[in-house]
């Protein structure tokens, strides 16, 4: 019988189907964080369980961590936020996993860092609770976002219980064209398909254009699947895949890789499996892409307008009305970062735009970088001194400003680009009004201080090449 | 442990409508309300964005549902499509129960949401659009009683002939009419659990051992 890739990883986490028909599934990893991990381990410790398996446990802060360059060892971004990160290292240690903490090399946000550390890699079954667990399927990993109590579960034994979820096929054909980004083709298939298009399922992206993508760019079209109500998303392991994974930390060593090559090669789908549902899509067709209300499917080309029939809830929020042209809205905030466009690739493409240019006067422009080994090697290549000199602030590494805790943030009712994954009301803000792009975009659009093209700002002459320093 | 009931056999209540789609756990309790390591304290923030004019000094916002005469005291609420899409934080389903909800209406649900209820006592029902648009228009004026029963899979409204019936996975039926711990359940599983990762360190060793240094 034909078997999809998801069959084929399902079936070798499967231990058990019970009378009802669902599966206990193995749990290769699990990943906390301080806001909703610290929880898990806390009611754990109460219900009297212990962790099955706590080298399989990893637990690390990035979510309510100060961005502040030079920050304290528990330096939270708002008052009171520091007992999320010295009770989730006390639980930590109580249970013996690993705990990854605030000033630790290896540090950032959890779905950046388990690449870099070798903890996803094809075949892996890694549930971590945070919704955007289902970026690591672009490893061909089972990946998949839960709640604090089935984190629970997954410490308590070593497994989840669930029922096999449906599968959809999503045929991305076509190249990108130069000028497109994946956040782009991620933002337009939501927008095509809606908010809630992924219909539960496991989603599978294929096709030349998925197949063209580098890892950091399967990341971040896997991470936007839940904006699109998949259960998670998969993309088949392949030279680009094998060429990512870490081979030392927690990937296979030298002298494994052979026989993990010859596992992770059998992770495809077989040509005629069948999937409950297929969609497809053209890549070649992608514009950038902005959104302009408060669900990650309200967007449309950057070149474009508030659409006719647009939901007049967002748009009260949005300050916005049908018709009105995107380019050129006047902002008062970008943010590049976060476990969508917070890798080195990202940076490196906003650096590109941002290089000889000076952010817009009133405009806060803030770049955090996801890691600190992305933070290294954007500082080895100089990419700090771009973005310094541009006027961005340069964060310590984390969630920083994708979502508000608290503290201090962009003012109520001010326009922000953002290279993230939600604009919901009030994510970054009471009242803040979040228009997601790609990092390029969101740097382009900081220069002029209104919602921008990156040809703008190739028209612009160099500040540099003119003798003036920013 | 949860302050709350994680049984469910039936619940009679009234209801309150929120006709809004892909309602995210980001309005359901904004980030800001989850103060501490913790399940409870949460149901002041419930809906906080929507439900004060102020949420810092807790000055209600007179045209939010829950604020309206006698929707105060709903413990049903119906939704439109997608409800608790987004974040993960199961301190949506904690804040929603603390407040006094034991059952949510919608015409779909975020997966990780859906789940996050049924470990907590709180039901959610998936009903069609057309039925959930139905009882919308039904409680919009004023709140109605609404019997919802998990032992026979129906929605009865107080007064009217006749019942919606609902369909969910009998394992998800069972864990809340017994009002079951799944992880004790799973722990009896233990050599099963053992004789899979033993068969599996042969087949992935590499995942097995101490980590390399970097």
């Amino acid at each position: 019988m034909a078997e999809t890739m998801f069959d084929k990883l399902w079936e070798q986490h499967r231990v058990l189907t019970d009378a009802d028909g669902l599966d206990v599934i193995a749990i290769d990893r699990v990943i906390l964080h301080e806001r909703t991990g610290g929880v898990a381990l806390q009611s754990l410790a109460a219900a009297g369980h212990q962790v099955a398996y706590p080298d399989r446990v990893f637990s690390i802060m990035d979510h309510i961590v100060s961005f502040r360059a030079g920050r304290g060892r528990d330096e939270a971004r708002m008052p009171g936020g520091e007992t999320f990160i010295t009770e989730t290292r006390a639980l930590a240690q109580a249970h013996g996993v690993t705990l990854i903490d605030t000033d630790d090399p290896r540090q950032g946000i959890v779905h950046v860092v388990a690449p870099e550390l070798g903890l996803v890699m094809p075949g892996v079954s890694i549930v971590c609770p945070d919704s955007h667990t289902c970026s690591l399927g672009a490893f061909g990993a089972l990946a998949w976002g839960i709640g604090s109590s089935e984190a629970e579960h997954a410490m308590a034994t070593g497994t989840l219980r669930l029922k096999k979820p449906p599968q959809m096929r999503v045929w991305v054909q076509g190249l990108l064209t130069a000028g497109a980004t994946v956040k782009d083709l991620a933002l337009a298939m939501i927008a095509r398909f809606g908010t809630a298009g992924g219909k539960r399922c496991a989603v599978e992206y294929a096709g030349p254009a998925i197949s063209a993508l580098s890892m950091e760019e399967r990341l971040t079209l896997c991470n936007l699947a839940v904006e699109f109500a998949a259960f998670t998303a998969v993309i088949a392991p392949d030279a680009v895949t094998f060429a990512a994974v870490k081979r030392l930390g927690y990937g296979p060593t030298e002298a494994e890789h052979r026989q993990a090559l010859e596992h992770w090669r059998a992770l495809h789908s077989d040509p005629d499996a069948v999937f409950a549902h297929e969609l497809s899509f053209d890549a070649s067709t992608v514009v950038p892409f902005i959104t302009w209300g408060t669900s990650p499917g309200e967007g449309g080309p950057l070149k474009g307008a508030v659409p006719e029939g647009a939901n007049p809830r967002a748009l009260d929020y949005m300050g916005l009305s049908v018709g009105q042209r995107l380019l050129g809205l006047p902002i008062e905030g970008a943010f590049i970062g976060s476990c969508t466009n917070g890798r080195l690739s990202d940076l490196r493409a906003a650096a590109v735009v941002l290089k000889g240019q000076r952010v817009a006067r009133g405009v806060r422009a803030v770049c955090v970088p996801g890691s600190r080994a992305v933070m290294r090697q954007a500082e080895d290549e100089g990419l700090d001194v771009i973005f310094r000199q541009a006027g961005f602030e340069w964060g310590e590494p984390g969630c920083a400003m994708c979502f508000y805790a608290g503290g201090e943030t962009f003012a109520p009712q001010s326009r922000v680009i953002s290279s993230t994954n939600r604009n919901f009301q009030g994510r970054q803000g009471p009242g803040v009004r979040t228009h997601l792009a790609s990092p390029a975009v969101v740097a382009a659009s900081a220069i002029f201080g209104a919602i921008a093209s990156v040809e703008q700002v190739q028209a612009l002459p160099i500040l540099a090449e003119q003798g003036i320093t920013a | 442990m949860s302050p709350f009931a994680k049984a469910f056999r039936t619940h009679s209540g009234l209801a309150a409508p929120l006709p809004i789609d892909n309602v995210d756990t980001d309005q359901i309790i904004p980030s800001r309300e989850m103060r501490r390591v913790g399940r409870d304290g949460l149901g002041l923030g419930l809906f906080a964005g929507w439900r004060y004019i102020e949420a810092n000094e807790r000055v209600p916002d007179p045209a939010f549902i829950l604020n309206r005469e006698g929707f105060q005291r709903a413990s049903i609420l119906i939704a439109g499509e997608n409800f608790g899409c987004g974040s993960s934080r199961e301190h949506a389903v904690w804040a929603l129960a603390e407040f006094g909800f034991r059952v949510i209406i919608a015409k779909g649900f975020g997966d990780i949401f859906f789940n996050n209820c049924l470990r907590n006592g709180l039901l959610p029902v998936v009903l069609p659009a057309a039925e959930v648009d139905r009882l919308l228009e039904a409680v919009r004026r004023a709140p109605v009683s609404l019997t919802v029963s998990l032992l026979d899979q129906t929605v009865r409204r107080d007064g009217v002939e006749g019942a919606l019936s609902f369909a969910i996975d009998p394992f998800q039926r069972r864990l809340l009419v017994e009002g079951l711990d799944p992880i004790g359940l799973t722990l009896k599983e233990k050599a099963q659990i053992n004789a899979h990762i033993e068969r599996d360190k042969a087949v992935r060793p590499w995942l097995y051992r101490e980590p390399e240094a970097n």
